[in-house]
């Protein structure tokens, strides 16, 4: 049965991750779409040279240059401009607008190697920090400063804690070198950058722990610079948020 | 020197690049896959040891190999013969760009050994790893020798390249028009026309980024930078985006640079051995070109997750798609000019040459079919930097380049060295050659759809989800790790077939495969400057129908030749 081989390559060959963001099973779709014809358009195209090969040897002219060339090449490009279509549509969703207003905010910091995630706390706004207060080794990765007041309850977490269901806007940079902030189950890749905040937002939906990677080579250390994406339902992410609040803030 | 001398010599080099590069690739494979091996008489590989052997093996097959083998090698072997001419251009420019090259490669080679070792931020550089020297070992020294060689690298290229565009361009002999030259030409001419201005804008790059390691400025790092404890302050405020900017502008035509002559010998061999004229040759010289074009509108493709405006990676992605569309025209005219062409019948044309010139074609289909997914942003938001990328360009570039070189030395040997290779030992290297390429880089697909990084110099002993997810990868690993010696292993029958062939002693006959173009005329080969100036009569692959006679370009139209 066609689908069920179709499922058993799935299995075997395509083994993608758990989808566990709200974008990511559209982008799943046009990923395996694309897998499916670039299969097919291999498969077609091996058959012809080795068919071509096998006949037997024509001695008239070959036939008209339209029909072998031009029309399939006008089939290929409507194909890949219908695919560059349905990819724009996808990318525009994710990238051309801001997250909504009630989006969680947090800053996702990288430095060699590690990454550092700040919850800006009951007042909802992050502290300021200066390049001069980094001090990782004592408590404070991403430098906050303690003479503004929006810093005294700003928390800084190694792990990387999101409800499920509600969107969320990361602000990335860099302290040093360019890192690439990557959560293969989020389906999502954005590189921080130094001197630069870039920002990029996606809904969770399913309560899990997932892996967070760098993937721009950054170092000796580039392979372990993971960390932890724990996606939790809504009630127990603002048990969780209770819990790191600093006391003198409240 | 003589350009024959020079060829071989590029060639030599570009040899000892390849058994190098290939050796520190298959290290990296048996330490990812056996990670707590340790290589006799030294201690375990470390991380810093890994990125090195990472920077090391990209540079030296992309610079070293890829682009010297095709381009200055055959370019300097075969190219003046194809166009009738007795010389290249510029003797004194092209042997100093070979002794600058000689001299890039020596540094490049020397770079493990100096304090801290080598570079270890991979052939592409990004700042500000790469800008500054507390950023890792290797940083130090090593980033400069790196800087240095392909300082040097760009420089020669630069030179080599004016000296084959102005060959092309005013010594063709009488009769040879632009629309008769074989596509190789071609496509050599457009390789060298790209190497200008991206060798060139890489080597503006490299002094900049030079200038930022030693005379402080900032054009690739930012105001404020804290980088291993140390806060670096400067008034000026640069951006790590311009370098991949600058560097990919050059980077992508690159891979251009390095496949388009063996895409345009592809055409020639394929029409030979069909015993058929080049399927709408004319669309072959357009497309050819206009890859060329459009190969320097796509750098932002490399770029959609890097922080550019998503507006850019809309613009990058249509430039990108299309330039399917000619790769696309390649494809579909090698099939139609194999198509039907009687070539298994007695498989007396069915060559080592023929077979490798069809393994290029399967390469180029598989690796190419890859591109346009890359080149969609939203998938490049989960593929950028895993293993399906490394899949895609091994195939297309890599094997399919490599493919062309060995199609280049199969199908030229009588030519350049008057002797005969042995068919046999040949296609038992094609078979093999084949078969453990395609083992070993199509899983690469699988495991970068899992998820697994690039550049990872281990992926066991981590904790936590991630440690799961690069752990889910190994069963393959240790597959495609084999599949890679055993793909080194089956070069062996080639170089055996090259050392038999030299030392006998059977002399090749002229023209043995009835080609058409101008090399295989008597006395093509010739370097003797005073020898008459041969004289090209028609267009390359004039085959007859029947495929039963051929007018080779050096003679008049009169007088056909049988084929065999």
């Amino acid at each position: 049965m066609p689908s069920s081989l179709a499922a058993a390559i799935v299995d075997v060959f395509w083994q993608l991750p758990a989808d566990a963001a709200a974008h990511g099973p559209a982008l799943d779709r046009h990923l395996l779409l694309n897998l499916w014809i670039a299969l097919a358009l291999l498969a077609l195209a091996h058959v012809l040279v080795i068919v071509g090969l096998a006949k037997r040897r024509r001695h008239t002219p070959p036939r008209r240059q339209v029909l072998i060339e031009f029309l399939p090449l006008a089939a290929l490009a409507l194909l890949f401009a219908f695919l560059a279509t349905r990819a724009e549509a996808l990318w525009q969703a994710a990238r051309y607008t801001g997250p909504d207003r009630a989006a969680l905010q947090i800053e996702v910091t990288g430095m060699q190697f590690a990454w550092y995630f700040r919850y800006p706390g009951p007042d909802a706004t992050f502290g300021s920090t200066k390049p001069e207060f980094v001090s990782p080794g004592e408590g404070n990765p991403v430098g906050l400063d303690p003479t503004d007041p929006h810093s005294a309850d700003d928390f800084v977490s190694s792990q990387l804690v999101l409800p499920a269901g509600r969107e969320v806007d990361l602000r990335l940079h860099s302290q040093d070198v360019i890192h690439g902030f990557s959560v293969p189950e989020m389906r999502l890749k954005q590189n921080a950058v130094p001197g630069q905040d870039i920002h990029i937002h996606f809904t969770p939906t399913t309560p899990g722990d997932y892996a967070i990677l760098c993937t721009q080579l950054c170092g000796l250390g580039h392979y372990r610079m993971t960390a932890t994406l724990r996606i939790l339902p809504e009630a127990a992410f603002e048990a969780w948020l209770s819990q790191h609040a600093k006391p003198e803030a409240q | 020197m003589k350009h024959r001398t020079l060829g071989f010599a590029y060639l030599a080099l570009s040899t000892l690049a390849l058994l190098a590069g290939v050796t520190i690739s298959l290290l990296m494979r048996l330490h990812l896959t056996w990670p707590d091996w340790v290589p006799m008489g030294r201690g375990p590989i470390l991380p810093e040891e890994y990125l090195g052997a990472v920077t090391l093996h990209g540079t030296l097959m992309l610079f070293f190999v890829l682009t010297v083998a095709p381009l200055w090698g055959f370019g300097n072997l075969i190219l003046p013969a194809q166009i009738g001419s007795r010389r290249m251009a510029f003797p004194t420019l092209n042997a100093a760009a070979f002794w600058i090259l000689a001299a890039s490669l020596t540094i490049l080679c020397a770079s493990p050994f100096v304090a801290g070792g080598t570079a270890i931020s991979g052939w592409t550089a990004y700042p500000p790893l790469s800008a500054v020297a507390a950023a890792g070992p290797g940083q130090a020294l090593g980033m400069d020798l790196w800087l240095a060689s392909i300082g040097l690298f760009s420089l020669a290229t630069c030179m080599a390249a004016v000296n084959m565009l102005t060959t092309i361009v005013c010594l063709r002999c009488d009769g040879m028009d632009w629309h008769r030259l074989p596509l190789t030409v071609w496509g050599w001419f457009t390789a060298a026309l790209l190497s200008l201005p991206s060798f060139a804008v890489l080597l503006a790059a490299l002094l900049l980024l030079f200038c930022d390691r030693h005379l402080g400025t900032n054009f690739f790092l930012p105001a404020t930078l804290v980088v291993n404890g140390i806060v670096m302050h400067s008034p000026a405020d640069g951006s790590p985006l311009l370098w991949l900017h600058l560097f990919w502008f050059f980077g992508h035509p690159e891979v251009y640079i390095a496949i388009l002559p063996g895409m345009g010998l592809v055409s020639m061999v394929l029409a030979n051995f069909a015993r058929r004229r080049v399927f709408a040759y004319r669309v072959m010289i357009a497309v050819t070109v206009l890859i060329g074009g459009i190969g320097i509108l796509v750098w932002g493709h490399h770029m959609f997750v890097a922080g550019l405006s998503p507006f850019a990676g809309s613009a990058f992605a249509i430039s990108s798609m299309s330039i399917a569309v000619p790769a696309s025209a390649e494809v579909l005219s090698w099939i139609a000019t194999v198509w039907g062409s009687g070539i298994t019948v007695g498989k007396a044309r069915l060559t080592t040459s023929m077979l490798f010139a069809l393994g290029f074609v399967s390469l180029f289909i598989t690796g190419g079919l890859t591109g346009p997914i890359l080149a969609q942003p939203i998938l490049d938001q989960y593929l950028h930097n895993t293993f399906f990328v490394v899949a895609h360009f091994h195939l297309i570039m890599a094997m399919a380049g490599v493919f062309g070189l060995y199609l280049a030395t199969y199908y030229w040997f009588p030519l350049i060295a008057n002797r005969n290779l042995n068919e046999r030992l040949g296609k038992i290297h094609f078979w093999l050659t084949i078969f453990f390429a395609y083992s070993t880089f199509l899983p690469m697909h699988i495991t970068g759809l899992a998820g697994e990084p690039r550049h990872y110099a281990q992926f066991t002993g981590i904790a936590g989800p991630a440690g799961k997810l690069l752990a889910a990868t190994m069963p393959l690993q240790r597959h495609i790790t084999l599949s890679a010696i055993f793909l080194a292993l089956a070069q062996i029958p080639f170089f055996l077939n090259l050392w038999l062939a030299l030392r006998s002693s059977n002399t090749s006959v002229p023209n043995p495969w009835d080609a058409t173009t101008m090399e295989w005329a008597p006395n093509a080969m010739s370097e003797d400057p005073t020898a008459p100036e041969p004289t090209t009569h028609t267009g390359p692959c004039e085959y007859a129908l029947n495929g039963k006679t051929f007018h080779p370009q050096w003679q008049s139209v009169t007088q056909p030749n049988q084929a065999e």
